[in-house]
């Protein structure tokens, strides 16, 4: 294609990603680095239904003509990044230099709310994308064999966990794990054990998190995996087959490194997916055992009743970071194998 | 979803006038109200509703208001008119400026209105308050007399007869508050704390003052408190905990006010429950002698950004909203603050609370900040992952990070 068409080609997705994809992220990188203006603050007498009293508000009139000269705020620079409720380079350093033992200095860094809150991604991260992985294949391979007749109903349960809302999905599971619920309450008489409660411990919670974090991606990867599967040449797996492969062998040898790029795919998406977990951990209410950094921004925008949009801006920031940190392993391994292909 | 529900239901209402209400006439202008979502402010809206004329009249209850209130507002003209406050929603609206003064709109209307309703801030009157809430104590007059235990006074008798009842084996888990892990555990501590003689800011400014004795006898008796508790709670909210009294498996609740005719109702409840249910005042502690809880009201406020004429027409409507009328029909729904209410005894916990002399929730711009703090940090103590002092720690320095970003400190 000569590059003129190449670029009208491609101009009308390109103008769309730059208007939605790259502008909104670089305002939040810029609204990253700025803090809200110094409140000029008055003492005032206030009365209420109950008693009157004296006390600081914001004087609107000086703070909105600060707001008028730069509506951005305060600059503040890799501030905001580097506070407590980011990076905490301060808190950390004070840590490095005052615990005596690694487990000490571990358990000063989970006390600062973004590193409890990376632990948690991470570990959501690296246990769901593999299970996905093997999980979704594993349901592709039962269901490519399953007769034609029952195909069409078996993928459609089988999507399930993927068509209902992942909000709605969770709550559904929130209630089955309530200690009267059937989940909870099956638990409890297995153990025998009347204070058994999923909500109540920290390691239960993160395994439900985990398992309903499988449950709610398995499908994508299977589907994927079944139109993958409906490709796989025939004459291949037949000369297995006459070579005396078994069924395992036949999918060890042919069907998984015929499906290796989109078992790549998988693991880009879900890694991208799982490191932005969310509505499992509100839906769940287990924000008190597990936090996420998606978590911690919806928290600085919606917990309060002042909304931190800088900070917000910071730990959104870093979760690209993140992601492009993830991710980057798995990019290089398919740009070495396409260079290898174009070679 | 639940906008356009009660969009139609403002709408509806709007149709449906009664001659009860049909003193109010307003000539033109447009009135639209944001409120949270609960009975009591859905028949004040309704009423409102209920004004004819050329007026037009609608309502948008939402649980999440409090979210959009500042966008909402900022633009010009402003999307509602009117928006229904309470003591810490109406704080982004005031440090935005985006409220009208009502001053002249009282002088012309508000003929009806006693003294205590009037929100005056530096001398202004910013809100029309017409409802009071408190958190205070439920118990099950039942359960007390099989262990012979009268109505707890204090927190540390809560957590005596607590375990009493615990140790007869009435009930495994025989206490419940609202602490969840959000807004709700935050306004335990400032409740607790409060009623410990305590203050959360160093006197004329914006830094924290709670890391101290005070802070650690809270967060003590708080602990013990959820000892007495079901494991899951940090996943109570008064949507989790009615139910469960209703059930019968609680026998001492702190709550707020705003349930309390729902559980001596006692729709859906087990046989029994709600014969027994008594509303007490919030207990005192640490031998102090105001009640350990925090008084709210709800009231409205009008936007800045609107037309005089919008501006008085919602004014005349929300007047209707808490018109005398309005307060007989609904008289049970809340404790209301207007002269027309008689007290039932739905309303004698919060009554109890407030003649304690319990503190009203202090009306700080940064207040918010440290409430977020509070929950932010609160869960790893009550879990018994680290110590006080270093819970207190941890809340003043989030806190001060917070803060710092919304140029407070």
């Amino acid at each position: 294609m000569k590059h003129r068409t190449f670029f009208w080609f491609i101009l009308p997705s390109l103008a769309a990603m730059i208007l939605f994809i790259a502008l909104p992220t670089v305002s939040v990188a810029i609204q990253s680095l700025f803090v809200e203006h110094e409140q000029v603050m008055v003492e005032v007498e206030n009365c209420g239904p109950f008693k009157c009293e004296t006390v600081l508000q914001v004087d609107n009139e000086a703070t909105a003509a600060l707001q008028e000269d730069a509506p951005l705020g305060r600059f503040n620079g890799l501030g905001t990044y580097t506070n407590r409720k980011h990076l905490a380079f301060e808190q950390v350093g004070v840590a490095w230099n005052e615990t005596e033992s690694l487990g000490a200095f571990l358990s000063e860094l989970l006390n600062l709310p973004f590193y409890k809150a990376l632990i948690f991604t991470l570990t959501f991260t690296f246990v769901v994308t593999p299970f996905v992985i093997v999980l979704g294949l594993g349901v592709a391979l039962a269901v490519n064999t399953v007769p034609r007749l029952f195909k069409g109903p078996t993928i459609f349960v089988s999507l399930l966990p993927m068509i209902v809302t992942p909000l709605v999905g969770a709550l559904i599971i929130f209630w089955m794990v309530d200690a009267d619920g059937v989940i909870g309450a099956t638990l409890q008489r297995i153990f025998n054990n009347p204070n058994l409660s999923l909500k109540a411990s920290m390691p239960l919670t993160w395994i439900m998190l985990i398992v309903y974090g499988i449950w709610s991606s398995t499908p994508f990867s299977f589907i994927v995996f079944y139109a993958g599967l409906q490709t796989v040449p025939k004459e291949t797996l037949e000369a297995a087959k006459i070579d005396g492969a078994s069924r395992w062998q036949a999918i060890r040898y042919v069907v998984v490194p015929y499906m290796m790029p989109l078992v790549v795919f998988i693991t880009l998406m879900q890694l991208m997916d799982n490191f932005r977990v969310l509505e499992p951990i509100v839906a769940f209410q287990a924000s008190a055992k597990a936090t996420s950094l998606s978590w911690i921004i919806y928290n600085d925008l919606r917990g309060g009743d002042i909304p931190q949009f800088g900070s917000a801006g910071a730990t959104s920031i870093l979760t690209i970071i993140g992601v492009a940190i993830l991710l980057t392993p798995v990019l290089i391994r398919t740009w070495r194998d396409f260079n290898r292909k174009r070679a | 979803m639940s906008f356009m529900k009660s969009f139609a239901i403002g709408t509806v209402a709007t149709l449906m006038a009664t001659a009860a209400f049909a003193e109010c006439e307003i000539a033109s202008g447009n009135v639209n109200v944001l409120a949270n979502d609960f009975p009591a402010l859905k028949a004040v809206t309704a009423a409102a509703a209920e004004c004819t004329g050329g007026v037009t009249v609608s309502a948008n209850h939402n649980k999440d208001f409090r979210n959009i209130t500042v966008q909402a507002l900022t633009a010009n003209p402003a999307e509602y008119t009117a928006v229904v406050v309470a003591n810490s929603s109406i704080v982004p609206l005031l440090n935005e400026g985006l409220l009208r003064p009502l001053d002249d709109l009282v002088a012309k209307h508000g003929q009806g209105l006693s003294k205590n309703q009037l929100i005056t801030i530096d001398g202004k009157i910013m809100a029309i308050a017409f409802m009071a809430n408190a958190q205070h104590l439920f118990v099950r007059q039942d359960v007390l007399d099989q262990i012979g235990k009268p109505v707890p006074a204090t927190w540390e008798e809560v957590v005596e007869t607590g375990k009493a009842i615990k140790d007869a084996g009435i009930m495994d888990h025989p206490f419940a508050f609202l602490s969840m892990s959000d807004w709700n555990l935050g306004e335990e501590f400032v409740n607790m704390y409060l009623g410990h003689g305590g203050e959360f800011f160093k006197p004329g400014t914006a830094e924290p003052a709670i890391n101290n004795e005070t802070g650690v006898a809270t967060l003590n008796m708080m602990k013990d408190l959820v000892s007495l508790s079901n494991p899951d709670f940090l996943t109570y909210n008064t949507a989790t905990v009615v139910p469960i009294w209703k059930s019968g498996d609680l026998a001492i609740a702190q709550l707020w006010g705003s349930s309390g005719g729902e559980l001596l109702a006692g729709e859906g409840a087990a046989e029994g429950v709600a014969e027994n249910t008594v509303l007490a005042s919030a207990p005192t502690v640490a031998g102090g002698d105001t009640p350990a809880s925090t008084l709210w009201w709800d009231g409205f406020t009008i936007a800045k950004n609107i037309s005089d004429e919008d501006a008085e027409a919602t004014f005349i409507a929300m007047m209707n909203g808490i018109s005398p009328a309005m307060v007989e029909a609904n008289n049970d729904a809340a404790v209301w603050l207007m002269d027309a209410y008689n007290p039932g005894p739905a309303a004698t916990g919060v009554a109890a609370t407030a003649t304690g002399g319990a503190e009203p929730y202090p009306m700080l711009p940064y207040m918010g900040l440290l409430h977020q703090a509070f929950f932010e940090e609160l869960p790893d103590f009550l879990q018994g992952n680290e110590s006080a002092e270093q819970t207190l720690a941890d809340i003043e320095a989030a806190y001060i990070a917070a803060a710092k970003e919304a140029g407070y400190l």
